[in-house]
């Protein structure tokens, strides 16, 4: 009787055995269709307003103002386009950009990667404090940094006779302020990750601090040192508050401050203009994104893992 | 001539010291191994040759010339690191002739020299690989490559083949061993491991809480360790230290073990174990390959004796018995034919010409 009792279970139980592949696949379908369903929600929410703003720089100003359905054009037009790139000073504020974010990031990673070389691997009296002091320096809010800046070039104006106010290239000292604490905390982490005998096999086949660094840290820390320029390039071309407050003549400005203060006119809003400015202007850092992605991808996990 | 002297060499970090003073002559194109238990001092020692540490006291010297403040590059010496450290973005070749190139040698000197590496470690078809295409085993070829190329006075190998598995690890010892016999440069090697130490050393140097225990060939040591120490690190299974009692009993010397148990002291060690009869602290010392399992016919200094066997461990050529004397856990190799069966009794034979005898109160081998 117990025989017959078992029998069945064991031949119940060996069957039973190869649908748990299939359990294991219906799993993993189920997982996926999760996936996608929060990654389709996710795309949708953070490209709603790219797609407002292109779907807005390609109405006339009398079509935005009309009670039309707001995501479709009816009659399509480039006049936003156009009279953005010819009669404004768009291209000027472009300019102005480009050369304060390509400065800056030049300026920024020439500090910070010296800086971090010298926190990370030369043990010095201190060193350890100043890597701290650095980050915490990233944790001041630059609100509160702008009045003492102006006293600041006050006083470098009356000392040195230069006048560092209402200049789009004073931006170029200013950002660093901003970058360079942050990129010398990812460049540390960074350097650190790599091991110390690497250095100690540069020193023994005669490498000074200089080539070890050049040769050895740079390439290695390559992932690191381009994430680090994709934030520090981000900073600088959307950074607000800092050309709002220390740059007024039009010729000065630099992109998102001078949309902002030359297609809002009192009460009068330009929108079209407005949309077509900022879709352009977010053009330059979507391209280096795209080009950098895989290396900025590894730069952000490395050092999570030990490889 | 690159003979590596070290003089009363220290090393301090902090209040903490890690090497106590040692004293060190390594001779022209001889293989030094630096053995001993993590923390010994054994790559402190080796990295303040290198000149990767600054000593705190002493000299140290290459070739005759004290190198305390020259740079690591200038003290012509090559490393070869536990984890490789080669350089991820170069490749083979690009890592082997890096030092050459920093040292602006001749393209085709350092081709010349790079492809003569290669040949004599058997990695010229990886020339062109980048380290993270090779096995551990091919790393390790790539990073001597990287030291032979460089001709140095001194090789310094820091527990080079602790990353690789057991089997590769005695495939790359002898490796080591046929590449020194090629190039036969002064090479210092740093291992935690007695078996690299005694395969690889012309002379080994044992370590211990960062003085020098003891320097000699490795049968000196096995066959005369100098301290318990010693006696205790080199040699697996480890030497058994059984609690005895020397004793003059009826005009012959005896170790006593028990109340039971006494082994007569062989002839020729009788003068100089004499002093030490009714002496506290003292430990007969006893390799496990000289308790084996008795045979019909006795040699002398041999002796029998009958023992519960508590655990047995066959190992294809012989096997390990353990079983408890003197309330100390005792191993014996046996034939694996001798029947040795767990919680039986079985009459073992103490070979006693090998013996040693320690005062445990010094550490001294008497």
């Amino acid at each position: 009787m117990a025989d017959a009792a078992i029998a069945p279970t064991t031949t119940a139980a060996a069957p039973a055995r190869r649908p748990q592949y299939g359990s294991m696949s219906k799993n993993r379908r189920w997982a996926l269709r999760w996936s996608y369903f929060f990654l389709v929600i996710f795309a949708v929410f953070f490209l709603m307003p790219p797609f407002y703003m292109f779907i807005t720089s390609l109405k006339s100003s009398a079509e935005i103002s009309a009670a039309t359905n707001p995501w479709w054009v009816n009659s399509p037009t480039l006049s936003n386009y156009i009279e953005l790139l010819t009669q404004n000073q768009y291209l000027t504020f472009f300019r102005n950009s480009a050369i304060v974010s390509v400065f800056v990031v030049i300026i920024t990673m020439a500090i910070s990667v010296i800086a971090a070389f010298a926190l990370a691997r030369m043990k010095f009296w201190g060193s350890a404090t100043l890597a701290t002091g650095v980050f915490l320096t990233y944790l001041i809010p630059d609100t509160l940094l702008f009045i003492p800046l102006f006293k600041m070039f006050a006083w470098v104006n009356d000392t040195f006779g230069i006048q560092l106010m209402n200049h789009w290239w004073t931006l170029m000292i200013l950002y660093p302020t901003l970058t360079v604490p942050f990129a010398t905390w990812i460049m540390i982490g960074y350097f650190a990750s790599i091991p110390k005998e690497l250095d100690e096999a540069a020193l023994i086949d005669g490498a000074t601090w200089m080539q070890t660094l050049t040769k050895i840290f740079i390439p290695v820390a390559l992932p690191g040192i381009i994430a680090a320029t994709i934030f520090t390039f981000t900073v600088a071309w959307a950074q607000f508050l800092y050309p709002l407050a220390f740059t007024t003549s039009t010729s000065e400005l630099v992109l998102p401050v001078g949309i902002v203060t030359t297609l809002i006119k009192g009460d009068v809003f330009n929108w079209g203009q407005i949309m077509t400015g900022a879709l352009l202007g977010a053009a330059p850092p979507l391209i280096i994104y795209a080009f950098l992605m895989d290396y900025y991808i590894a730069g952000l996990t490395a050092g999570a893992t030990k490889g | 001539m690159a003979q590596v002297t070290l003089r009363k060499v220290v090393k301090k970090y902090d209040e903490v010291l890690a090497v106590r003073g040692i004293d060190l002559d390594i001779t022209d194109k001889e293989f030094i191994v630096l053995v001993g238990p993590s923390g010994c001092g054994k790559s402190t020692t080796l990295r303040m040759i290198a000149g990767l540490e600054e000593i705190s006291g002493g000299d140290i010297a290459i070739g005759g010339d004290i190198v305390n403040d020259v740079p690591p590059k200038d003290r012509d010496i090559a490393m070869v690191f536990q984890n490789y450290a080669l350089y991820p973005h170069m490749n083979v070749y690009e890592n082997m002739s890096f030092g050459l190139k920093l040292k602006r040698t001749p393209r085709n000197e350092i081709e010349r020299r790079v492809k003569q590496a290669a040949q004599i470690l058997d990695i010229t078809e990886l020339l062109d690989r980048k380290p993270k295409q090779l096995s551990g085993g091919q790393r390790q070829r790539v990073a001597m490559g990287r030291a032979i190329v460089r001709d140095p006075k001194v090789f310094l190998f820091d527990e080079p083949l602790s990353n690789l598995d057991a089997k590769l690890r005695v495939q790359m010892r002898t490796e080591i061993k046929k590449v020194h016999q090629k190039v036969r440069t002064t090479t210092v090697y740093v291992t935690h491991d007695q078996v690299e130490a005694m395969t690889l050393a012309d002379r080994v140097v044992v370590m211990n809480a960062g003085l020098i225990e003891q320097v000699g060939s490795p049968n000196d040591l096995y066959h005369s360790p100098a301290t318990k120490f010693v006696a205790g690190f080199i040699g697996s299974p480890a030497m058994n230290f059984i609690p005895c009692q020397v004793e003059q009993a009826a005009g012959a010397l005896r170790v006593r073990v028990n109340d039971t148990l006494a082994f007569p002291v062989p002839a020729d060690r009788t003068a100089r174990y004499t002093p030490h009869a009714g002496k506290p602290n003292v430990v007969l010392g006893l390799r496990p390959e000289h308790i084996a399992e008795t045979r019909p016919h006795i040699e002398p200094n041999q002796h029998d004796f009958s023992q519960v066997i508590e655990v047995v461990e066959p190992m294809g050529m012989e096997t390990l018995v353990y079983f408890t004397l003197a309330g100390i856990e005792v191993c014996g190799r046996v034939n694996p034919n001798a029947g040795a069966t767990a919680d039986k009794a079985m009459t073992l034979r103490a070979d006693l010409s090998n013996m040693h005898l320690i005062d445990d109160s010094t550490g001294k081998v008497l």
